[in-house]
């Protein structure tokens, strides 16, 4: 379906009136992306009768230079240049209805270092327009023009671990529990129990903010005497992520020097507080040596249907420009969506620095990230110590496990149920480096080393036959040996 | 106590087997080897006495258990941990660092609160191995 361009030149172009939208330069099968291009990928699913063609060519002309009729102005400028060029509409397999349409836009259509100006450009128009009944960003290829315009990770996982001194493992985690209610010296009794049991980090959960129940400085406090008093009884650093997430820029700075003040090494936000504020504190933590901590709150509203939306693997990207240090990425065999393919590719674009294109992992583009930080996954929601074979074999060593009810709801307390998760991470550690084939021995490995650790035996008992087999709403459309054109 | 620094502190201490199969995913991995010891475990002290240099262009980890043996002679009353370096672009960094040896009696760290303004405090963390001179600890 990728015929010849459509598009009217000259003094026609021109003339007033309604033109439709392939034929006013928005559909350029020929175009050949500069290197220096953003590019989008869209899943359009065009209204019953609407040609695809005119479909794709409405969204590049409405996230760039278009609006619904030809305007004389466009002639005192570049227009060629400015108009997003679709290059490429391909079927979506098995998808009746639904195309895949391939996106440009020239380089100087965004403005440096702004994922605000960026979204607002590629998402900020195009998702209520009329004649489609459905949208999705699926991908993006970032050009490393663009990509070097941003700060990046403001700590990164090298110097994270560094500044730790954890390396060789995943780092363990909690989210405090219950999230909600307790006051701020009954959290902190959490948080000492966690850490000095063996977690590394213990955290906030999104909607922890200043309530009756505890106000904010309440829980730094108690929060930081925690963290202190474990450090010195087990001789390691730990964090607690502060969540300083509020309703102004100004509430959060005086959070964040706060927890800054008090020695903290990691303070916490939320998705929800909009890509600027993101920006924001990510430039904060960069000034002040601090680890930044994004709970992706609210992203399912617009990322878990396939078809209506944006992907998270372009969330993942916009947050790596953007700034964060930890990003929450699924856990795959935990309580939310996530299948393993589509994870696997999230994982890539937070931790490596070059992603080649991966159709069965939802990777549309090749994506050279120019050494900008790599930011540390996190995996949290419905994991537990049984599952630590699984855990290491989807998700790798640079990911934080969060095992929030798998360690505050240990029967024999927080502190047996911290150390059981450190101690099913050890021993699987020890044997993967071994060589051992770990994920069909994991059983094995973990019983063995629960012979010689009570919390891990108990913990392996309550939580045997727990696991959340529901099938995906979000998966790639490619099977690994399929190929994009059709 | 027992300070849990390192990769594999929650499990019981590795034996020199074990230690070498460690060594030698390292190895395979073409990292180098670096032994260091100390007896100032405080958990910001990065900078562990080297023993040697990082032992680059090694293939078998016999060589590195001969350099701990040498060491634990030498140092056996402190930490002694291996970590392994990865020269590649992008990490340039430790990838495994764990304990290899330890003092017999860990006596841990004391937590000093300076109470300040407000209710802030000021926390310090003193290993109580320090106030005796460097070489005198652990004995």
């Amino acid at each position: 379906m990728n015929d010849l361009s459509m598009t009217v030149r000259g003094k026609d172009r021109y003339k007033s009136g309604v033109m439709e939208y392939k034929k006013m330069g928005y559909w350029e099968p020929d175009y050949e992306p500069k290197d220096t291009d953003i590019i989008a990928l869209f899943r359009v699913t065009p209204q019953d009768g609407v040609d695809p063609i005119e479909a794709s060519a409405a969204v590049a002309g409405e996230s760039s230079t278009a609006t619904w009729t030809v305007v004389w102005t466009d002639r005192l400028t570049a227009a060629e240049k400015y108009r997003a060029k679709c290059y490429r509409v391909d079927p979506v397999p098995n998808s009746p209805g639904q195309y895949f349409a391939y996106i440009a836009y020239d380089l100087d259509l965004f403005e440096n270092g702004s994922i605000a100006n960026l979204s607002a450009s590629i998402i900020g128009n195009v998702f209520g327009f009329k004649p489609l009944k459905a949208l999705r960003l699926e991908d993006m290829r970032l050009p490393v023009a663009y990509v070097k315009t941003f700060q990046g990770p403001a700590t990164g996982i090298v110097v994270e671990r560094e500044r730790m001194d954890k390396f060789g493992r995943p780092l363990l985690g909690a989210t405090v529990k219950p999230k909600l209610g307790l006051s701020g010296r009954n959290y902190g009794r959490v948080v000492y129990e966690a850490l000095k049991g063996g977690l590394d980090f213990t955290k906030d959960d999104e909607n922890i903010n200043s309530q009756p129940f505890m106000h904010w400085r309440e829980r730094f406090l108690y929060c930081m005497e925690a963290v202190n008093k474990a450090q010195a009884a087990s001789g390691e650093i730990k964090g607690t992520y502060l969540n300083v997430t509020a309703g102004t820029m100004e509430d959060m700075y005086e959070r964040a020097e706060f927890a800054k003040q008090l020695g903290s090494v990691i303070i916490m936000i939320d998705l929800v507080i909009g890509y600027t504020a993101i920006q924001s504190m990510a430039k904060w933590a960069r000034r002040n040596d601090m680890i930044l901590h994004l709970h992706r709150a609210g992203h399912s509203t617009y990322t878990r249907q396939r078809n209506h939306g944006v992907s998270f693997r372009v969330i993942a990207k916009w947050m790596r420009l953007a700034g964060v240090d930890h990003i929450h990425a699924g856990t795959v065999v935990g309580k939310l969506e996530g299948d393993p393919a589509t994870t696997r590719g999230y994982y890539d674009i937070c931790r490596e620095d070059f992603n080649p294109a991966k159709l069965e992992h939802g990777v549309f583009f090749d994506q050279n990230w120019a050494s900008l930080n790599k930011l540390m996954p996190v995996a949290s929601g419905g994991i537990h110590a049984g599952q630590m074979h699984q855990l290491l074999d989807h998700l790798g060593e640079d990911v934080i496990l969060q095992f929030g009810g798998g360690t505050i709801g240990h029967p024999m307390g927080i502190q047996a149920g911290a150390t059981a998760n450190r101690v099913a991470l050890e021993a699987m550690i020890l044997a993967r480096n071994e060589g051992r084939d770990y994920l069909h021995e994991g059983p094995e490995i973990l019983a063995k080393a629960a012979a010689t650790c009570t919390p891990l035996k108990a913990a392996l008992e309550v939580w045997k036959d727990v696991t959340f087999n529901y099938e995906s709403t979000d998966m790639p459309d490619y099977a690994p040996t399929a190929s994009v054109s059709m | 106590m027992r300070i849990t620094q390192g990769a594999f502190s929650f499990l019981p201490d590795l034996t020199d087997e074990q230690i070498s199969r460690q060594v030698q995913y390292c190895l395979g991995k073409g990292w180098a080897v670096n032994i260091e010891f100390t007896d100032d475990p405080h958990p910001r002290n990065n900078f562990w006495e080297m023993w040697g240099l990082p032992m680059f262009d090694l293939r078998d980890a016999a060589g590195v258990m001969m350099e701990l043996n040498e060491c634990r002679k030498v140092y056996g009353d402190r930490y002694i941990r291996m970590s392994a370096f990865d020269s590649s672009h992008g990490w340039e960094s430790l990838r495994l660092s764990f304990i290899v040896n330890r003092p017999k009696d860990e006596p841990g760290f004391r937590l000093e609160r300076h109470e300040v303004d407000g209710r802030n405090i000021r926390y310090t963390t003193t290993s109580y191995a320090v106030d005796r001179p460097e070489g005198q600890r652990y004995r």
